[in-house]
């Protein structure tokens, strides 16, 4: 009954829902700041994103007539769930490596396909063509960088030789950070490419273009409706860094120091996707197909045999 | 429908931008607003794509016969509460297209016709300066 409760604490409050949004706004600030910044502007005030939640709170929820209303309304819902449950298990495990199930790093990597299928669900639920055209380009860009990373991923998971991220934590605490060595350098590259994809940053916001078809599968979307999504966006920006962080970089700490250092080197990966973004422009669907299947897939496989041969 | 609370826009309008048969020069003066020179993003204002996500519609132009159910189609599809900016004299009050055979009226008439009830800021000026614009935008939604 205790753990019960532990559980649902730690879904709702920390480090789940509560925290993950928070923190995730917060990071969707300094991601805007920054911007601005290179772009020589003032940028938004600190509570920025925060007022931008709760305007779409407050407005109404208009559902096109040409969709299907209970698709629209569960997809972003299934969004936000995945997402929470994503952020529970990497960061009760990044507080205490001892927690562990069986494969859990195959879960989380399944849990991070449903928030970019929840996008899709709501694009083609919503019956508007551009939603549709950009779900399917979403779908496409999914199966471009689904398979670099599963094997930068398993490179890390064949060198400590578990399932389990528990194990990978603890395997860094006593041989010191995974990030030290060539083929983990490598590795590393490929994952962050992948993530700029996952969050749908720049180059690859394929799916999402603004001003070719209007924000894709978001376009029908109003109200409260976007706001899931908008959040479930800003958490994503949380999760999948404190992913490849646990994986590559020894993970977060919770004690005095451990903090700071932690928050330091999430800063670094957010503010390398920050520059990329900013320094890059969009391009085509069959283009970043092309590279992630040939380039990116090329260099996880590289890091992969680096890793076998011992570098 | 329950009252939907306006408090939160003021800090976060987004805008949607609908060109209704103007000469062109106020839309490119709202394009103005929107470079880094004057950094709207300052006052929480961000250009979005879809009507859908908007809180204000920035209306340019006086509205011609040929757009006037168009206007009124993309006034229905935005979330409600919203705001209508009239974006120089001819939104304001058809300006030098007064008593043109194509005109349909300004855009408040047009927009009064399907919501009575509808919130109207007007920026006269011929094109408005973007100083004014921004400055009309974020004085009227203080008054709210
Ligand atoms: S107000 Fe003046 S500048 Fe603006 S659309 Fe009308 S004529 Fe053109």
């Amino acid at each position: 009954m205790n753990n019960l409760l532990w559980y649902i604490l730690a879904f709702l409050v920390f480090p789940g829902l509560l925290f993950t949004s928070v923190f995730g706004l917060v990071v969707t600030w300094v991601d805007r700041k920054v911007s601005a910044r290179v772009q020589w502007r003032a940028g938004p005030p600190f509570l920025q994103p925060f007022y931008d939640f709760f305007k779409l709170w407050h407005k109404e929820l208009l559902i096109p007539s040409a969709g299907k209303k209970a698709g629209f309304l569960f997809a972003p819902l299934l969004g936000l769930t995945a997402t929470t449950l994503l952020a529970t298990i990497i960061g009760v495990t990044n507080i205490d490596p001892e927690f562990r199930f069986v494969g859990d790093v195959v879960v989380i990597m399944y849990l991070m396909i449903l928030p970019p299928l929840s996008i899709v669900w709501g694009g083609f639920a919503s019956g508007n063509p551009l939603s549709i055209l950009g779900a399917s380009r979403e779908i496409k860009l999914m199966l471009g960088y689904e398979l670099p990373f599963i094997i930068a991923v398993a490179t890390v998971l064949f060198k400590v030789g578990t399932f389990s991220l528990g194990d990978i934590i603890q395997y860094q605490q006593v041989n010191g950070v995974l990030l030290t060595q060539p083929s983990m350098i490598l590795a590393f590259v490929v994952a962050l490419l992948c993530l700029q994809a996952k969050l749908g940053q720049v180059p690859f916001d394929i799916a999402e273009a603004e001003c070719e078809i209007m924000e894709g599968p978001l376009l029908e979307y109003s109200g409260p409706a976007l706001g899931i999504f908008k959040l479930m966006q800003a958490m994503l920006y949380v999760v999948v860094p404190w992913f490849i962080i646990s994986l590559f970089w020894g993970g977060t700490s919770f004690h005095e120091w451990g903090i700071l250092w932690s928050l330091l080197k999430y800063l670094v990966v957010v503010v390398i996707v920050v520059l990329i973004k900013n320094t890059n422009p969009r391009i085509r669907i069959d283009q970043a197909m092309k590279f992630f299947w040939s380039w990116a897939t090329l260099l996880a496989v590289v890091a992969m045999i680096l890793m076998f041969l011992g570098y | 429908m329950p009252k939907l609370s306006t408090k939160w826009i003021k800090k976060s309008p987004w805008v949607y931008h609908v060109g209704t048969g103007g000469c062109n020069n106020c839309d490119i003066e709202i394009l103005d607003c929107l470079t880094p020179r004057f950094d709207v993003e300052r006052f929480g204002i961000k250009l979005v794509v879809s009507p859908r996500h908007a809180d204000v519609l920035l209306v340019s132009g006086p509205v011609t016969y040929h757009i006037k159910s168009r206007l009124q189609e993309v006034y229905q599809q935005v979330p409600k509460p919203c705001v209508v900016a009239c974006i120089g004299a001819c939104a304001c009050s058809m300006g030098i297209f007064k008593d043109a055979y194509s005109v349909a009226g300004p855009v408040d008439r047009v927009i009064k016709e399907i919501d009575p009830n509808a919130i109207f800021v007007y920026v006269p000026g011929c094109p408005p300066k973007p100083e004014t614009m921004i400055m009309a935008l974020v004085k009227a939604l203080q008054k709210i």
